[in-house]
């Protein structure tokens, strides 16, 4: 008696998936958008009166008002000199960021490149005119109206800071120095099981740039636009890499620990994680290799549906300013976007350390974007593989 | 019954207080309804949405949810191979850390509940809860120092000329049972206190040795206690994905999958969540004939 209604569930639950298994396959296509053709938005032409609030989505460490450390605060000055009450939210990857801004209760987002495609595609992100924003004249040039902020040739953010995604090994345990990503792909299995990996889909970029360098024949222009031969030889490489890797990281702490420890010797890394491991003692070294590398570059972007437009040209505008930019590139560690942030840093080799102003050093940088079915390297003749599949497939590698 | 009362003088408390104390239905109906509310609408409601928007689908470009009846999730959870093979590690973790906290909780529990002094009894007891009011991150993450290169097991095995097994599936087992060890004392503790003494003097003077004794009569005893225990650490084990990412090195196992899926897919989320849900019923069902259910 007590069994025979949780037996009936279980049944009806089995038979369920029963049917799901061998049931239809293909509705999935339905409702494929693909390219890029962002609805026809217009950017004011000038501003109107602060709105007294603006409520904001970032990475974390970017917008502080001293809650966290009494001395790292840039928000409370904005606030006093506009009148804009700041509400931020932080987001822990650029998916939320995404979902956050679908809402339409934000007016403006620290999106890096693998977000802001997305969010200009769909409409969330209102094109923006940079000429509201006096400091936008101080952005390096290399920066402004780039794949990722743009859509052609109109604006849809200003640059905010960027890295390079680097290959970092321990200087002890790995000799020679490498001077070639090959060192984690077809030369991995000497490190084996203490190679690591930057923890996402859009690693299989770097595997990418790295075939763009070593198999001409595959004609790999832009490692965020793959075709499915050129993304299957990436996924492929990157499953092999997988024998080799240790552990892939996503949080800071846990690849700092790791090479502190020599569970990782070799592997991707940020600048700033590279100088933190260094601080805690361990001897590691950070570099560009010679196929170059990925890297993220992060935009502020307005809400479509921004309810304080005014506050949020506001905001974007102080963010760039020469100090603030200054301020936030040193605490979060990377490169600022304001020429001018540099003379303002409080360590002054900082901008030299981060590469700011070194264009040649940005030019071997393939920037986060996101892939989409619509090349974005200008191929009309073959699809490329969307993001969804690059997540698919990441899930895969990791078996 | 239905008759009021002279109601002069009385307060709308009172009053109130009368008809409850009149209508036992209605007192007892009162009482169960917020519980009820909770089970229903916010625990097996949100399992119902949970299984129902495993139907839906995502917009792949803006990967919003797509409110279209499809089976397309399910269909491949059972052909992808890489879901099927998360499906099998992680329940093949869930059983591996059930039968090694069993193997070692068992004589623990013996010593703590039969060997040792009495009055050491609660102490002991006390001293097998306490790990359980540190900080789970906090355990974790010192099995991540323990584990690492040159940490404590590579330190302890190298005399032996062997290395610590470093981070990965068997790093993960061992966290895992460590972590939900205590989970399993408890119940078979208590069932080997509770058990007579006079059991085992009678198996003793009819010519049994120990170790028939326990086979014969100690072990059917506790057993369902020890499938009481299981339900824990199996549960607690096939839900875990934090311990994975920490020492688990590149292992996946469905709550990753679930996690790595969540902000994307949703739907497909929502189908790879119904799985650990499914297995556990069944594993209750399968632990419900041996009792355990009733000793928990």
């Amino acid at each position: 008696m007590r069994l025979t209604p949780t037996l009936k569930a279980v049944t009806a639950a089995a038979v369920l998936i029963a049917a799901t298994a061998c049931g239809s396959s293909d509705s999935g296509g339905s409702s494929s958008s693909t390219g890029l053709n962002p609805p026809d938005l217009k950017a004011p032409s000038k501003l109107g009166k602060t709105e007294g609030q603006v409520n904001l989505i970032a990475w974390a460490g970017y917008v502080e008002d001293g809650s966290n450390d009494p001395k790292v605060d840039w928000v409370s000055d904005f606030e006093k000199q506009t009148g804009c009450q700041v509400h931020s939210k932080v987001a822990a990857s650029s998916d939320e960021m995404v979902k956050l801004m679908k809402t339409g209760e934000y007016d403006a987002v620290s999106a890096s490149g693998d977000a802001s495609l997305r969010l200009i595609a769909s409409g969330d992100a209102a094109p923006v005119n940079t000429d509201l924003v006096p400091n936008y004249k101080d952005v390096f040039g290399d920066l402004k109206l780039q794949a990722w902020n743009s859509v052609g040739g109109k604006a849809y953010g200003i640059p905010h800071g960027r890295g390079a995604n680097l290959l970092m090994y321990n200087t002890d345990k790995v000799k020679p120095a490498p001077t070639s990503w090959s060192a984690v792909f077809d030369d991995a299995a000497k490190y084996k099981g203490h190679v690591t990996a930057y923890d996402s889909p859009i690693y299989i970029a770097d595997a990418a740039l790295y075939l763009k360098a070593t198999k001409p024949e595959l004609k790999i222009k832009d490692p965020y636009a793959l075709d499915q031969k050129q993304f299957d030889a990436a996924v492929d490489l990157l499953k092999k890499q997988n024998a080799n890797v240790g552990e892939y990281w996503s949080d800071y702490l846990k690849e700092i620990s790791a090479f502190k420890s020599g569970d990782s010797v070799i592997g991707t890394t940020w600048q700033v994680i590279a100088n933190l491991t260094q601080g805690e003692g361990a001897k590691v070294k950070a570099f560009v290799p010679k196929e170059g590398a990925t890297g993220w570059s992060d935009t502020w972007m307005l809400s479509a549906k921004a309810k304080h437009p005014n506050c949020g040209y506001k905001w974007m505008d102080w963010i760039i300013s020469p100090k603030v930019n200054a301020q936030v590139a040193e605490y979060f560690g990377e490169a600022p976007s304001n020429a001018k942030a540099c003379d303002e840093t409080s360590d002054k080799s900082f901008c030299t350390t981060f590469h700011a102003a070194d264009t040649a050093y940005w030019k071997n940088v393939a920037f986060w974007n996101t892939p989409i079915e619509q090349c974005l390297d200008g191929r009309t003749d073959v699809k490329c593989v969307p993001y969804a599949k690059w997540v698919q497939a990441w899930t895969e590698i990791k078996g | 019954m239905t008759a009021t009362l002279p109601a002069a003088g009385r307060s709308p408390v009172r009053r109130l207080a009368g008809l409850l104390h009149r209508r036992p239905r209605l007192r007892l109906s009162l009482l169960l309804t917020a519980p009820l509310l909770w089970l229903a609408v916010l625990y097996l409601g949100s399992l119902a949405i949970l299984f129902i928007s495993a139907f839906w689908t995502t917009n792949s470009f803006t990967s919003e949810v797509v409110k279209v009846w499809s089976t397309d999730n399910f269909h491949e959870l059972f052909t992808t191979p890489v879901f099927r093979q998360v499906i099998l590690r992680s329940v093949g973790v869930a059983l591996a850390v059930t039968v090694l906290c069993a193997v070692i909780a068992f004589p623990v529990a013996f010593y703590t509940a039969r060997v040792a002094r009495p009055r050491w009894r609660p102490w002991l007891v006390v001293a097998i809860l306490t790990p359980l009011w540190a900080s789970y991150l906090v355990k974790v993450y010192a099995w991540r120092l323990i584990l690492s290169e040159g940490g404590l097991a590579d330190w302890m095995l190298k005399p032996l000329g062997l290395d610590g097994p470093g981070f990965g599936l068997p790093a993960t087992v061992m966290t895992l049972t460590y972590l939900w060890l205590p989970y399993m004392i408890l119940p078979i503790h208590t069932a080997l206190e509770q058990l007579p003494a006079g059991l085992m003097d009678a198996s003793a003077d009819l010519g049994a040795r120990p170790g028939r004794t326990f086979r014969s009569v100690v072990l059917p005893m506790v057993l369902p206690s020890v499938a009481a225990g299981s339900v824990f650490t199996f549960s607690l084990s096939l839900g875990d994905y934090i311990t994975v990412q920490i020492v688990g090195g590149k292992t996946q196992l469905i709550g990753n999958l679930v996690y790595s899926n969540i902000e994307l897919n949703l739907p497909m989320a929502a189908a790879l969540g119904t799985v650990p849900v499914v297995v556990i019923v069944l594993y209750l069902l399968a632990m419900r004939r041996t009792g355990a259910l009733s000793s928990l």
